[in-house]
């Protein structure tokens, strides 16, 4: 049987992978991604406990965080086009009408 | 021998990932991601989540990064334009700091036990999840329908053309 840290730190690994492309990556495509791969990370850590605790609660908050993802998902690419449309680039560092 | 398939998984997840950072091409970082997304899946079925990495592959696999691919291609995007940034030294610190967190991170992670449920034939099959589901989360279900279609008619807004 694989003990329960090591699928904890895989999932910390990611997370961290997810956090740094947050971080460094500039276009906003690749920062949604980024998203995605914390949510993963996350789910991962929630199907762990679940099978630690003997629990199907944990399996059911990850069906509900695809549900959100797949919305964020669907309003951020929305979001992504009406950007790209108004200003012909995903650069976050170009979308910079509100910084003082 | 299911360390093998855990190491294998572990590996090919964690690979993956870095790739999505490393690709210069936003649409290579999202065939990537999906190569995560599926051993992700991989290791679900090591957990014993059966129906979990049967949506992940078909609902984020096959639904989520359809929907990131499409755009990317309406986009038609030049090649990622990150070179020649002011950020740019923030990497130096940046990963360096990401390491020590995760050394941190893993020194805790690395001492938790077994929980003390009995190694049962726990399975998280369509069944199980279905009767929680509908029983004890049936309100939260419900809540999702109006999240979704508060979503949807929000893209729809949001891509319009005349925003």
């Amino acid at each position: 049987m694989i003990p329960a840290s090591w699928f904890l730190i895989l999932s910390a690994v990611l997370f961290l992978i997810g956090v740094l492309g947050f971080f460094l990556k500039r276009n906003i495509i690749a920062l949604l991604l980024s998203v995605e791969i914390m949510l993963n990370a996350v789910n991962l850590t929630f199907v762990v406990f679940s099978n630690q605790h003997r629990q199907i609660s944990g399996q059911i908050f990850v069906f509900f965080v695809l549900v959100v993802a797949s919305a964020e998902a669907a309003v951020g690419l929305a979001l992504v086009i009406a950007i790209f449309r108004n200003r012909e680039t995903l650069n976050v560092d170009r979308s910079n009408l509100l910084k003082w | 021998m299911i360390q093998i398939l855990f190491f294998f998984f572990a590996a090919l997840a964690a690979g993956a990932a870095i790739n999505v950072l490393v690709q210069k091409h936003v649409l290579y970082s999202a065939l990537s991601l999906i190569l995560m997304l599926i051993a992700i899946s991989g290791l679900f079925i090591l957990l014993r989540a059966d129906f979990l990495a049967m949506i992940q592959i078909i609902v984020y696999a096959g639904a989520i990064m359809v929907l990131f691919v499409f755009v990317i291609m309406l986009l038609n995007l030049p090649a990622d334009e990150d070179g020649a940034d002011r950020l740019r030294w923030l990497k130096f610190i940046g990963i360096p700091l990401g390491l020590f967190f995760l050394f941190l991170v893993s020194a805790t992670l690395w001492n938790v036990e077994a929980g003390s449920g009995t190694p049962s034939t726990f399975t998280g099959s369509p069944r199980a999840i279905g009767q929680s589901l509908f029983t004890d989360y049936v309100l939260p279900f419900e809540a999702t329908s109006l999240l979704i279609l508060i979503a949807l008619v929000g893209a729809v807004v949001f891509a319009k053309k005349d925003l």
